[in-house]
């Protein structure tokens, strides 16, 4: 099987040579991220090592001052060591210091550097990924990618691979540092650590795998209670709140045995830590003792081992905790890659074609569609639409209405023949030329954050805010705009701000009407619009298409009124092709439908 | 010492455990109506706390008694020193070591002790808080739902909740014992010196004033972040979600910039993060550095004065060591306990809100229910609009006859929705009544009213479970399947027109919902209806049903109805002519009154309003065009 892109991304059976090869497509991610960076990382590593190796000077200072300082003080009344000893102190804790937080600032520049990289990246490459990958992969996958999945490799990268270095560093510094002042002792904690690294192991597998389930459980608590705050009206109405009450109850107990589990994994770890630590603190101190009384160690240099075996232990829990970082962001950045992985379905022509003034001429040319291979859904046909015309596309749902017009629109490339638009193949045709011809509004009216301006604006974002109000007087928009809280600034978010679905169609159509292309599709485009409102759309339209040419997609057959031609489909194919006053006299299947449309308007 | 070692990093000690951050941007936006102290403030929580206490009591004891321990090994060690050490005595330095091990395996215990015995306390009061918060919400009225998100919500529920968790199992706890270990230690240190503690002492304080003003200022960057963090997931959902519409237009490069502008923004956040965690890192490095070259410089001197003897010194330096922790955490600690007020003012700003729909003191109940629906005088204004409009349902007088389906019809916005939730109590009157079969609708329990009226919204929420469980909410009789549950499932199913359920991967039990199978807004919009339906009530509510169904479908939908129509009070909201003609009468909202009662041909015939309303323009056209054809 293939691990190609985003195939198997819900396996976790991967071979060997799978894994591998998911491994090296991350790391090669990852390399390409860090690569323009390279200076500064080598900066922030030398900045590291000599920040830790100061860090560590301290205890060694102490037992100088004890064991050196203050008898050539007491015997030969010498200042200078005592002096040196403090100096010395003063500055390697003051330069410690600053390279430790300018580590600090450093690592974090280079994991957001990488961080911002990845995010548009993966943003740009998601814009770009066909329609076809969006309605497969499905719009909650591909937002957790952007979202939670970047969010775990931030929080590695701000905290964690900085703590990691910084914490092993440290650990390894002080054991040098204690090897060097008495190296018996460095034995000691040498032995120590063999338990110290199985207690983490097993805290670190043991955690992962308790977070993870707080995670799930916590998720889980946020959908039931999102679904039944959102749901309110609903959980009343059928008096719901008993069994809601059970059920939220029953999660609520799940999400704390699972924290419970987690504060009881560091209620073990951290006194077993504290545990050895002592123990090991206790045994130097035998050790050390014992070779004090033969004259074999100076006592400073004990204590100094003391204070060294103790901080040691300091970073134990830091380094487990980030071994789970680390795992759900390597997972994280896998499925990422993954997505990078995945090529356009419809790609941008390398040599693109520039359109600057479409007539709005569309013709396909024996072409034929099919989603997957071997289901075709639109049977090969041609189809020549002159330019300006109106065409009413009619027929039962699931007859290849919204493919059609999707394959004009190019969400789509047809799988054999073309499309041109004034003779230009759509697939030759600059991506900016072939937006500004040809736009199509559809039923699921949808509005981005910011205000009923903005929305609209989105059809020409340098339009003025006159053009805007024009755009909208035109498709009869404009009147309910005025009586929103702000007008055309109303934040369509935000309380009071709420606009209906109708209402919402209206925007899309008025930023359609803004875009002022010269092939505009309409697919279903005023099904939610109250009847008022639909009347005023259709006198708008009249005018509005009469020198463009338009498909008009819709079940209420009013549309047809203002069509020069209408087109019935049934199974992906055209059926019937004509002038409506034709249609309707004949007997054929529009004849038919429209019969049964008129009696449901009585 | 919960630890061992002096150093931690700060950042994590601050947010240990943190499972769980929401973008908590209402924070500011509802200040606590009421000032209360802090301390006054989280006792509020006692009553909760209360039966926890022993455990919390004896958790802090615990750590005590741990943290005495760690400070009384380098009072043995001092000991050690000057004593066997000095003399060379190797035969009692065995003993004084068993000592200290024996110190240290019980300082372990200790902790252990104490995560123990608070373990249960801090989740065991969350859970309980959180459960009565989830209550009091299903509880409160609907218009409180509006004007709360449920954003906002949830990040009470969860991260406040959490919050005070964490403060509960660790932060009061700490704070006590650590303020006591101090000033034991401080003890100590002074006993080996009085200027050497008494000096130390001055030199931490720094740390605790900057651990506190960095918390301060950490916790309002953080917010910030988090904040920009969910712009940026915002952009990201839109984007994706919107992305027909940005192809359509060709605004993905656009929709970059915006994206770009907003990531660069939170970088920068982080940055400031970062910069001042260095800053803390910087503090909690530095100042103990100096101050132990300081103590060195003048424990030496000391020494060789003859004031303090090397074990003093040994002592003194591992005493500090220990101290080391809990002195830097008691500025976080304290932000942290400031915080967790924070959270308790917002826990209980929502668990002080008084419900206005309540069930009366003495419900009465319906004997024998026939589904009479009256509007008597019905007054009705949102709580929030303005004091110049007029009230959106002014006066309304209208009455269903047992088994009579009404039809509502009027302009977008002119309150239909509205008036379908008042019979329900979804909302309640401002002025007048809402009666069912006589009775005024808030003299039944809410339970019993709602057992008689069901109702079907025009968004359909459906909720994550089964089809089976969605359709058959309102039969309680059923929710553990029982005789006829099928029958009376597949009855409903047929009469929306909704047996495509059949078709779905489990069939009926496939789970639809949030966290199911995701439908299309036609077939949610038809399960809804069938859930109301199936929920045989005497009274139905639709408001406008069939919106986002086609034709086809909607035309099958209406003949179903149709039979049920027949022996059911139902009142629907209408937009399509074809919808009015399930009814037996249609009503004519008008200027927050009904103008007009009567049968759709009525109404056509005389009011000029009804007609503007419902009547498409393709009557006209379409006899135009029919003119042409004849022609």
């Amino acid at each position: 099987m293939s691990v190609h892109g985003v195939t198997g991304e819900e396996r976790d059976d991967f071979t060997r040579a799978e894994s591998r090869a998911i491994r090296q497509r991350s790391t090669r991610l990852l390399g390409s991220a860090l690569k323009p960076l390279k200076k500064k990382f080598i900066v922030t590593v030398v900045v590291i090592l000599v920040a830790t190796a100061a860090s560590v000077v301290g205890p060694a200072l102490i037992a100088l001052g004890i064991d050196r300082a203050l008898p050539a003080l007491l015997e030969r009344e010498d200042w200078v060591p005592l002096a040196a000893v403090i100096i010395g102190y003063l500055l390697v804790g003051v330069l410690g210091a600053f390279l430790v937080a300018r580590f600090q600032v450093l690592s974090a520049e280079i994991a957001q550097e990488i961080l911002i990289d990845l995010r548009k990246r993966v943003f740009l490459h998601t814009q770009r990924l066909s329609l076809d990958f969006h309605e497969n992969y499905t719009s909650g996958r591909i937002i957790s990618r952007q979202t939670s999945d970047l969010d775990s490799i931030r929080e590695l990268l701000a905290g964690g691979v900085a703590q990691l270095v910084q914490g092993s560093l440290f650990m390894l510094f002080t054991f040098v540092a204690l090897f060097s002042l008495d190296w018996v002792s460095g034995l000691i904690l040498l032995a120590a650590l063999i338990p110290l690294a199985f207690l983490t192991r097993w805290f670190a597998l043991a955690s992962q795998k308790m977070f993870r389930r707080t995670r799930v459980a916590s998720a889980r608590l946020i959908v039931h209670f999102v679904e039944s705050m959102t749901g309110i009206r609903a959980v009343k109405a059928f008096r719901k709140e008993k069994r809601n009450e059970e059920d939220f109850a029953e999660l609520v107990e799940d999400y704390r045995d699972a924290n419970a589990k987690v504060i009881q994994l560091f209620g073990t770890y951290d006194p077993a830590l504290v545990l050895i630590g002592n123990v090991t603190l206790a045994v130097v101190l035998l050790v050390g003792g014992l070779r004090i009384a033969q004259g074999e160690l100076a006592i400073g240099a004990l204590l100094a081992v003391l204070l060294y075996t103790r901080q040691f232990f300091g970073p134990a829990q830091e380094m487990a905790m980030f071994y789970n970082g680390y795992q759900s962001a390597s997972a994280a950045l896998e499925k990422i890659s993954g997505v990078l992985e995945e090529k356009p379905g419809v790609p941008d022509p390398t040599t693109p074609i520039d359109l600057w003034e479409a007539r709005g001429h569309v013709r396909f040319d024996r072409a034929e569609f099919s989603y997957k291979e071997g289901r075709v859904v639109l049977p090969e046909f041609s189809l020549d639409i002159p330019a300006g015309q109106t065409i009413a596309l009619v027929g039962s749902t699931g007859a290849g209405k919204t493919t059609l017009a999707k394959l004009i629109s190019r969400f789509y490339d047809p799988t054999k023949g073309s499309i041109t638009l004034d003779g230009v193949d759509l697939r030759k045709l600059h991506p900016k030329d072939l937006r500004r011809a040809i736009v199509m509004v559809t039923q699921e009216a949808y509005l981005f954050s910011g205000s009923v301006a903005d929305n609209i604006a989105i059809g020409k974002p340098d339009a003025s805010l006159p053009e805007i109000e024009a755009a909208a007087r035109a498709v009869g928009a404009d009147e309910f705009i005025r009586t929103l809280p702000q007008g055309y600034d109303t934040d369509v978010n935000k309380r009071g701000g709420r606009v209906s679905a109708g209402q919402r169609q209206l925007i899309s159509f008025a930023r359609a009407f803004l875009a002022n292309p010269s092939v505009l599709i309409l697919d279903e485009a005023t099904s939610s619009l109250d009847i008022p409102s639909e009347r005023l759309v259709q006198e708008g339209l009249q005018t509005l298409l009469a020198d463009r040419t338009a498909i008009i997609i819709a079940h209420r057959l009013s549309t047809v009124a203002i069509a020069d031609r209408v087109l019935v489909m049934e199974k992906g194919r055209i059926v019937e092709d004509g002038a409506p006053e034709q249609l309707i006299t004949g007997e054929g299947r529009f004849a038919q439908l429209h019969a049964a449309w008129r009696d449901s308007l009585v | 010492m919960p630890s061992p070692g002096g150093r931690r990093n700060p950042s994590i000690v601050a947010t240990t455990q943190e499972d769980f951050v929401l973008p908590e941007s209402d924070r500011t936006t509802n200040p606590p109506t009421e000032r209360r102290g802090t301390v006054a403030t989280i006792f509020r929580l006692y009553p909760y706390v209360k039966p926890a206490m022993p455990r919390i009591v004896l958790g802090m004891i615990a750590a005590l008694i741990g943290a005495v321990v760690a400070l009384i090994i380098p009072q043995v060690l001092r000991g050690l020193v000057d004593g066997p050490l000095q003399d060379g005595d190797s035969a009692q330095v065995v003993p004084a070591v068993l000592l200290i091990l024996a110190l240290g395996v019980l300082e372990a215990v200790m902790i252990a002790l104490r995560r123990w015995f608070v373990l249960t306390p801090g989740t065991q009061v969350e859970s309980r808080l959180r459960n009565d918060f989830y209550r009091k919400l299903q509880d409160l009225p609907v218009a409180f739902h509006d004007r709360w998100q449920s954003g906002q919500l949830l990040s009470r529920m969860l991260s406040d909740l959490n919050h005070i968790r964490r403060w509960l199992s660790f932060g009061i706890v700490l704070f006590i014992v650590n303020i006591v270990t101090i000033g034991i230690g401080f003890g100590f240190l002074i006993s080996i010196n009085v200027y050497l503690g008494v000096g130390f002492l001055i030199c931490s304080i720094p740390i605790w004033i900057y651990g506190y003003v960095f918390e301060k200022k950490y916790s309002v960057i953080t917010r910030r972040s988090q904040d920009q963090a969910g712009d940026l997931a915002t952009a990201v959902e839109e984007s994706v979600h919107g992305i027909r519409v940005l192809k359509a237009f060709g605004r993905g490069k656009h929709m970059l910039r915006n994206f770009s502008s907003q990531a660069e923004d939170l970088r920068g956040t982080e940055i400031e993060k970062a910069r001042a965690i260095a800053g803390i890192w910087l503090w909690l490095l530095l100042v103990p550095d100096v101050t132990f070259a300081l103590a060195l410089l003048a424990g030496v001197l000391l020494a060789y004065n003859g004031e303090l003897s090397v074990g003093d010194l040994v002592g003194f330096f591992a005493t500090a060591t220990v101290l080391r922790w809990p002195i830097e955490s008691i500025g976080f600690l304290l932000s942290m306990t400031f915080d967790t007020r924070t959270a308790v003012d917002r826990y209980f700003e929502v668990m002080d809100e008084t419900n206005t729909i309540v069930d009366p003191a003495e419900p009465k109940t319906i004997a024998e229910p026939h589904g009479r629906l009256t509007f008597d005088g019905v007054h009705f204004r949102y709580q929030d609009s303005p004091e110049n409009v007029p009230d959106l349902l002014n006066g309304i007088d209208l009455t269903l006859e047992p088994g009579e389906t009404m039809a509502l019809v009027g302009l977008t916005g002119s309150g239909k929705s509205t008036l379908t939730a008042l019979p329900t109590r979804l909302y309640d009157v401002t002025g007048g009544a809402v009666l069912l079969d006589g009775v005024d609708v808030r003299e039944l329990s809410r339970e019993d009213l709602r057992s008689h009226i069901a109702m079907a919204f025009e968004d359909a929420t459906l909720f994550s479970s089964s089809v089976r469980d969605n359709v058959l909410l309102g039969r309680q009789e059923f929710a553990d399947g029982g005789p006829g549950a099928d029958a009376a499932l597949a009855e409903a199913l047929e009469i929306a027109q909704a047996t495509f359920v059949y078709d779905l991967p489990d069939g009926v039990d496939t789970k639809v919902g949030e966290e199911g199978l995701s439908l299309s807004g036609g077939q949610r919009q038809r399960l809804a209806l069938a859930r109301a339906v199936a929920a045989k009530p005497d009274v139905l509510v639709l408001d406008d049903p069939l919106s986002a169904l086609d034709v086809d479908t909607e035309a099958l939908v209406e003949a179903a109805l149709r039979r049920v129509l027949a022996s059911t009070t139902a009142l629907i909201v209408a937009h399509r002519p074809s919808t009015v003609m399930l009814a037996d009468r249609v009503a004519l909202l008008e200027n927050g009154r009904i103008t007009a009662v009567g049968t759709h041909s009525q109404l056509l015939a005389t009011s000029e309003h009804y007609r503007f309303v419902i009547s498409s323009l393709e009557d006209d056209q379409d006899s135009d065009l029919r003119e042409e054809v004849n022609a």
